[in-house]
């Protein structure tokens, strides 16, 4: 379970990007993150793992405040926090199976890293993982021979191999196409639910979110405008998230005055 | 950039006409500048000796050629030597080089200070030419090779470092994150985010440093400093002209060599 109390983040900047966010994630939970650009949710995320150093508040995973840790042991709470990003992240030329690898680091000192000497164990659950995402037969290629799905493959058996209690996942299909998309998100679903795992999912993709999460949080300015299950997001929600703009045409018709905002939830929402 | 309007049509300039004029001003007072600094030299200059050029250019040449082909056997030794300092100085300077990059990179300093340091280090070594270096070492350990090796590495230090740690700034910072996330250790991540990612620069620089050097090392005997410059320093002062061209040959031939033996392994990097 994680719980978020009161969470601030205050850029040197002076910008407020998270004013007092509290959440709750229970086990097994998926939940999707929307909201414009700029509403805070990869800080949110990254706020978390602590990838960015909140200002305030508490990160409760399990009975562990991620906040109040120090060095060393944020490492070890990291183990267990999956991530998966936008474009993937990978390192381009290292192989697939050292970048699935590189999952378990925080498990094995710097030198058996260093000569790539993982346990068996490990290295099987790697084979395995690779089978389950449909990579068996590329371990030896490089991560920069892959196609953008095949990569994402990749981060997702990266994250896996860490053996994770909660996966975050960073606007995963931002950077596929529609079909992919939607393969890489069922992907997520199904690992998510055969391990019993909370996600938290920042998309941009409103029907996505819909299609595959089962709560979906607002997220506006740094603050959240709505939490509730994906079927209660109507239009006059949408409006309140993203700002205003007709969320059932379906065609150019009519422009609204910040076009420029609306692509990325272009796709017309049916209230369910 | 002005944009005018006339009549209800918007009209577009690069700039305008004021903007026009002060360009041209300023073209014509750059050959004037020029100008002057011409007359000026040419006020100061012996014009007896530079009209008697040509033919002491042709004597010069006349007397270097044919080359003495036989100073070849006098010259196996040196030209090793010339070598030698290419190559240590390259690697001394590759082991200073990385670190020091690494730490002057704002992206993998431990800290401010160490990274105003480690600049320092960089622009130091790399404003003193590696002739001057081999002056300054001759004096301290006496000719010979050492001095030319340990000259021609403190001012490539400064070349790679500078090179280098660009390289690193440059790096992509997401799978530095990814593998951060995982919990892996600073020592880790340098090794499996950053380190895959700047290897083939490194390497490339290094062998580019390597070509730069070789051509140097022939200078630094100049000075006493080991290798070929030696012989052609000797040739010079006794106006051996014959042996002086085929030092040039010799020269030329191992640059050459050099220029396509670097060019084969940056191709075998990518």
């Amino acid at each position: 379970m994680l719980r978020i109390e009161s969470l601030t983040k205050r850029y040197p900047t002076g910008d407020m990007a998270l004013k007092g966010v509290n959440l709750e994630v229970p086990d097994g939970q998926v939940m999707a993150l929307i909201g414009p650009s700029g509403a805070g949710k990869s800080t949110l995320i990254r706020c978390i793992n602590r990838l960015v150093e909140p200002t305030s508040g508490n990160v409760w995973l399990n009975r562990v405040n991620l906040t109040r840790l120090n060095t060393r042991e944020l490492r070890q709470a990291r183990r267990k926090i999956g991530m998966i990003f936008q474009e993937y992240a990978l390192v381009e030329r290292l192989t697939v199976m050292e970048n699935v690898l590189s999952g378990q680091l925080g498990y094995v000192n710097f030198w058996q890293s260093w000569f790539r000497k993982f346990p068996q164990s490990t290295i099987d659950e790697a084979f395995r993982l690779l089978d389950r995402v449909g990579l068996s037969e590329f371990p030896d290629k490089r991560a920069d021979a892959l196609s953008g799905g095949q990569r994402q493959r990749v981060g997702i058996a990266r994250a896996l191999l860490q053996n994770p209690e909660l996966l975050l996942v960073d606007e995963p299909t931002a950077s596929l196409d529609p079909k992919t998309s939607r393969q890489i998100m069922r992907l997520i679903n199904e690992l998510a639910s055969e391990r019993g795992l909370s996600v938290i999912i920042n998309i941009h993709d409103v029907p996505l979110a819909q299609m595959f999460a089962q709560r979906i949080v607002g997220l506006r300015f740094g603050e959240v405008v709505y939490d509730g299950p994906p079927n209660r997001l109507t239009p006059a929600v949408l409006n309140e998230i993203y700002g205003e703009e007709d969320w059932n045409a379906s065609g150019p018709a009519q422009d609204s005055q910040d076009s420029e905002d609306s692509e990325s939830v272009s796709v017309g929402v049916a209230a369910h | 950039m002005p944009v005018l309007e006339k009549n209800g049509i918007k009209t577009w300039q690069w700039r305008d006409q004021r903007q026009v004029l002060t360009e041209y001003a300023l073209w014509l007072l750059l050959l004037l500048v020029m100008l002057i600094c011409a007359r000026f030299i040419a006020e100061r200059t012996t014009w007896s000796f530079v009209l008697d050029a040509p033919r002491q250019g042709g004597e010069m040449i006349a007397r270097g050629v044919p080359p003495r082909w036989d100073y070849m056997s006098q010259l196996w030794r040196p030209l090793w030597d010339t070598l030698t300092i290419a190559t240590l100085g390259t690697a001394l300077s590759f082991i200073i080089a990385v670190p020091v990059a690494f730490l002057a990179a704002r992206n993998t300093t431990p800290h401010l200070i160490v990274r105003y340091l480690a600049l320092l280090i960089i622009v130091g070594t790399r404003s003193v030419n590696s002739l001057i270096w081999a002056l300054i070492l001759v004096v301290i350990l006496g000719p010979g090779v050492l001095s030319g090796t340990l000259a021609i590495a403190l001012r490539s230090v400064g070349f790679m470092g500078k090179l280098i740690y660009e390289g690193i700034e440059e790096i992509n910072p997401e799978p530095v994150e990814a593998i951060r996330s995982t919990g892996a250790s600073g020592a880790q991540v340098l090794s499996y985010a950053i380190w895959p990612q700047v290897i083939t620069n490194i390497l490339g620089v290094t062998i580019y440093r390597w070509d730069i050097n070789l051509r140097e090392s022939t200078v630094v005997g100049l000075v006493g400093a080991g290798g070929i410059g030696i012989q052609l320093d000797a040739s010079i002062n006794t106006l051996r002209w014959n042996q002086v061209s085929m030092i040039l040959i010799v020269i030329f031939v191992s640059v050459f060599i050099s220029e396509w033996i670097s060019a084969k392994a940056r191709q075998a990097l990518i």
